[in-house]
């Protein structure tokens, strides 16, 4: 079974990644960005899909700084 | 009196810490990241580098290395472990200290001279040092910039947990902290470097009383 996590910094966690390419895209003239979140996108296929809940609490998302959400891809 | 360093893949600070170790007068013992335990040391130096590479977070991986059940039961029962920079960053991870280390604010690889204070000379790994005493420690790395919630901030405040603080904070730390422990004051996280900083052949040998003061740590309780 195809699993998809996303994981991204809480909101109001600094993102300097994500900063970073929001100051760079008016140099590219794209103008009117807002803001720039940069998470991380895991694909997985797992036998288990009750088991994904552990999985990313555990070591894909870090809770302390990481917010995470997941699901089933068909 | 022997003091253990871990070695994961991708460290790169345990030849010096070892080094620092024995300059210190104890006996440098190598931890392999797949030993299953810790061969009987007095206490743990999780030294810097790239373990696993930083894949997923810095430290997210080796935090589940075989090594890491016994030094994860030997920092509960009181024993003195010491993580240095990505030492610090496992430490986290494996929630023996509270918080996390975060991209640098200014999304740059780091690699300076700090000077830093010592705020608690209540830990094994500081209690040499003067309170208050400042020192210059090189610093080498992409995420150093500690968070933590508000709350636990304030607690780490209330009790005299901050163990050093920047001068001049290079990397947009929280309350300029450079390194912390836990409640017992065992487990410390720096992430500064001492062991670069414990022989004068490498500039300063300032560092090496992190070393020292572990070791008269470990005598004056055995």
């Amino acid at each position: 079974m195809k699993v998809r996590v996303l994981v991204r910094p809480k909101s109001g966690i600094l993102d300097p990644q994500g900063e970073a390419v929001r100051r760079a895209l008016p140099a590219l003239g794209f103008e009117g960005v807002k803001t720039v979140h940069i998470g991380r996108l895991v694909e997985m296929e797992v036998e288990s899909p009750e088991e994904v809940e552990g999985m990313c609490r555990r070591l894909l998302a870090n809770p302390t700084v990481e917010e995470y959400e997941w699901e089933v891809v068909r | 009196m022997r003091i253990g360093v871990t070695v994961f893949p991708g460290s790169n600070c345990d030849r010096d810490a070892l080094h620092a170790i024995e300059r210190a007068g104890a006996e440098p013992v190598e931890l392999w990241h797949a030993d299953a335990d810790l061969k009987g040391v007095d206490a743990v130096v999780v030294p810097g580098g790239f373990s696993y590479g930083d894949y997923l977070r810095p430290g997210a991986i080796a935090r589940f290395a075989k090594v890491m059940a016994p030094l994860e039961e030997f920092a509960n029962s009181g024993g003195p472990v010491l993580g240095v920079c990505n030492g610090f960053q496992v430490l986290t991870e494996a929630h023996l200290l509270s918080g996390a280390l975060l991209r640098n604010s200014n999304m740059r690889f780091i690699c300076d001279r700090v000077a830093v204070r010592v705020e608690n000379v209540d830990t094994p790994w500081t209690s040499l040092f003067e309170p208050g005493h400042e020192l210059t420690l090189p610093v080498a790395h992409n995420e150093g910039n500690y968070f933590a919630d508000e709350r636990t901030l304030a607690q780490l405040d209330d009790e005299g947990r901050v163990v050093l603080r920047y001068l001049e904070n290079p990397n947009g730390s929280a309350n300029d902290i450079a390194g912390i422990c836990n409640e017992g004051r065992n487990v410390v996280g720096l992430m500064p470097h001492p062991e670069r900083a414990s022989d004068p052949l490498l500039g300063s040998g300032e560092g090496l009383k992190v070393f020292e003061s572990v070791l008269q740590y470990v005598g004056t309780r055995a």
